[in-house]
């Protein structure tokens, strides 16, 4: 299955970071998610996008997950070579993951 | 307990215009704001400013304050915007020249500045820039521009001077949303709860539609009520920090649990150190009910003292990017969109070697926005795009990408079509922290 079955995502951009949001849309589903979608799992999907780490942080009442990466953008947003400057479209790739 | 009604505006530069007209007219406001500067727009407009100094300010000013400006005299509305850019001065200028001709007699229009750091900026030579790491002497290109984050200090004290309309420059997004509440119900600057709850409120205004089923729209997942005549937001906050986020009944769009989550997500990085120029927010237990159709209440959010630091953008003149795009369709397509990108990586090699700091080879429709090299490319497409994009320290060196896209036209591979060609001269942006007691911002009040 995946992800985009069961969550949706938001990308949001600062700098040469780039952050996702993943939230489900039954929050039922939080702790699968939590358990599967690990910032490892995050950090191998985005293999060759990505340059640096991902830490991934929760807010646990609404059931968000937030993924933080680093060294994402082409050196910036305002430099960045790369059709998608802010890295906008990341998030539906993440929703590409097979859980 | 009192309550007022903040408005979104814009969610960024160029938003549309009538969603807020709108809510003036139909959104029993107290006030609105507009959202309208990206990171390196400020940088942008002070190159416009050198050239001319009545420029500089955002280029929608005159076209959104035609409008905006008398619907809120009429409507008792305030309204305040971060359009000032990089020239707060006259955009106050020509928003008084418009109000003059509108016959909006006693508007009081006034200006926030302080935030352009620029002559000071040497001080900051061996402070670590965030993109790169490496102290900003190092910085390789021009600096044009130094702005500071500023909080709601110099938005307060405007509204204190009985301003109807306020401009700045650079201040933090939230700022320009939360500054209304400070002042109405006189909150202490140092009570970090309400600044934490206010700074909720602005975050999830900041981006106009993002908030209302905008950007969050999905055919079959998340499908809105009338996208294209989409609602902004509307926050109700209250004396003790109670909120409330809908939109004006009718408009499109909707406000649901959903639309905030991936919202309040958006741009933040530690959910727990929201860190702003006036509060270290933290949303970690952010909580939100739906009360009703498009009305949900927002709890949890709370605050911690704010730091000794500003984030400053200071915009620098980095490099010129060319970039050529050319497409090809139907049998074969991907072949020969695979042996046009082999094609330009030998020919800027025969013409210019070694002379691209960084070169990036798409076909677009199949890995321009993802490029992780286990992806698979699709086996037969329709139709490809390929994009070719080098950076370059003069324009001459990048015009020669999209010189050799385009020229494919006629040397082939076959059936080359809609080529297109550009060159830009970037301006970058480099982040620092500096000292916040160098920033003091200033309000000049101009009354019509």
């Amino acid at each position: 299955m995946k992800l985009y079955e069961i969550a949706h995502s938001r990308t949001g951009d600062k700098g040469n970071i780039s952050n996702l949001s993943l939230i489900p849309y039954d929050e039922k589903d939080f702790e699968m998610l939590k358990e599967k979608v690990t910032a490892e799992k995050v950090k191998e999907h985005f293999k060759g996008m990505v340059k640096g780490e991902v830490v991934r942080y929760e807010l646990p009442d609404i059931c968000c997950l937030n993924y933080v990466m680093q060294a994402a953008l082409g050196g910036g947003v305002t430099r960045s070579l790369s059709v998608d400057m802010h890295g906008k479209g990341f998030s539906s790739y993440l929703l590409e993951m097979e859980i | 307990m009192r309550t007022i009604r903040i408005g979104s505006g814009a969610g960024y530069a160029g938003d549309r215009l009538e969603p807020s007209l709108e809510l003036i007219e139909k959104g029993n406001l107290d006030y609105i704001s507009y959202e309208c500067l990206a990171e390196r727009t400020i940088a942008i407009g002070q190159e416009a400013k050198l050239k001319d100094p009545k420029k500089g300010y955002n280029g929608l000013l005159e076209y959104r304050m035609e409008k905006a400006l008398p619907l809120c005299w009429e409507h008792k509305v305030k309204l305040i915007t971060n359009m000032g850019s990089a020239n707060p001065e006259a955009a106050a200028e020509k928003c008084v020249e418009i109000a003059k001709k509108h016959g909006l007699t006693g508007m009081k229009i006034a200006c926030v500045t302080g935030d352009d750091i620029l002559p000071i900026i040497g001080k900051y030579d061996e402070v670590e820039v965030w993109e790169n790491h490496k102290p900003l002497r190092e910085l390789d290109g021009k600096v044009v521009s130094a702005n500071a984050y500023m909080g709601v200090e110099g938005i307060i004290k405007a509204l204190k001077a009985g301003a109807d309309v306020v401009i700045t420059g650079r201040v933090a997004d939230p700022a320009i949303f939360m500054a209304p509440a400070i002042f109405e119900f006189g909150w202490d600057l140092e009570d970090w709860d309400k600044l934490g709850k206010g700074t909720a409120m602005g975050h999830l205004l900041e981006c106009g539609g993002q908030a209302t089923g905008g950007y969050f729209m999905e055919p079959g997942k998340k499908d809105i009520p009338d996208p294209a005549h989409l609602g902004f937001p509307i926050a109700e906050i209250s004396e003790d920090g109670s909120l409330v986020i809908t939109k004006v009944e009718g408009s499109g769009g909707m406000v649901t649990r959903d639309t905030l989550k991936e919202q309040i997500c958006y741009e933040i990085h530690d959910p727990e150190n929201y860190i702003t120029p006036d509060v270290v927010a933290n949303f970690k237990h952010i909580q939100f009910t739906q009360e009703g159709k498009d009305r949900v209440r927002v709890t949890g959010a709370t605050g911690k003292p704010k730091t000794a630091t500003f984030k400053c953008s200071i915009g620098y003149k980095d490099c010129f990017i060319g970039d050529g795009e050319i497409s090809y369709g139907g049998e074969g397509c991907l072949e020969r969109a695979k042996l046009a990108l082999e094609i330009i990586k030998e020919r800027l090699e025969l013409v210019a070697p070694g002379a691209f700091d960084e070169m990036k080879y798409d076909i677009i429709g199949c890995n321009s926005l993802y490029w992780n090299p286990d992806n698979q490319l699709p086996s037969a497409p329709s139709e490809v795009r390929v994009r070719v994009a080098g950076r370059a320290k003069t324009k001459a060196i990048a015009d020669l990408v999209p010189n050799e896209v385009e020229a494919l036209y006629t040397n082939g591979p076959a059936g080359g079509c809609g080529a297109v060609k550009r060159t830009r001269d970037i301006v970058s942006v480099a982040s620092i922290l500096i000292n916040r007691n160098d920033v003091k911002p200033e309000i000049a009040v101009y009354t019509v």
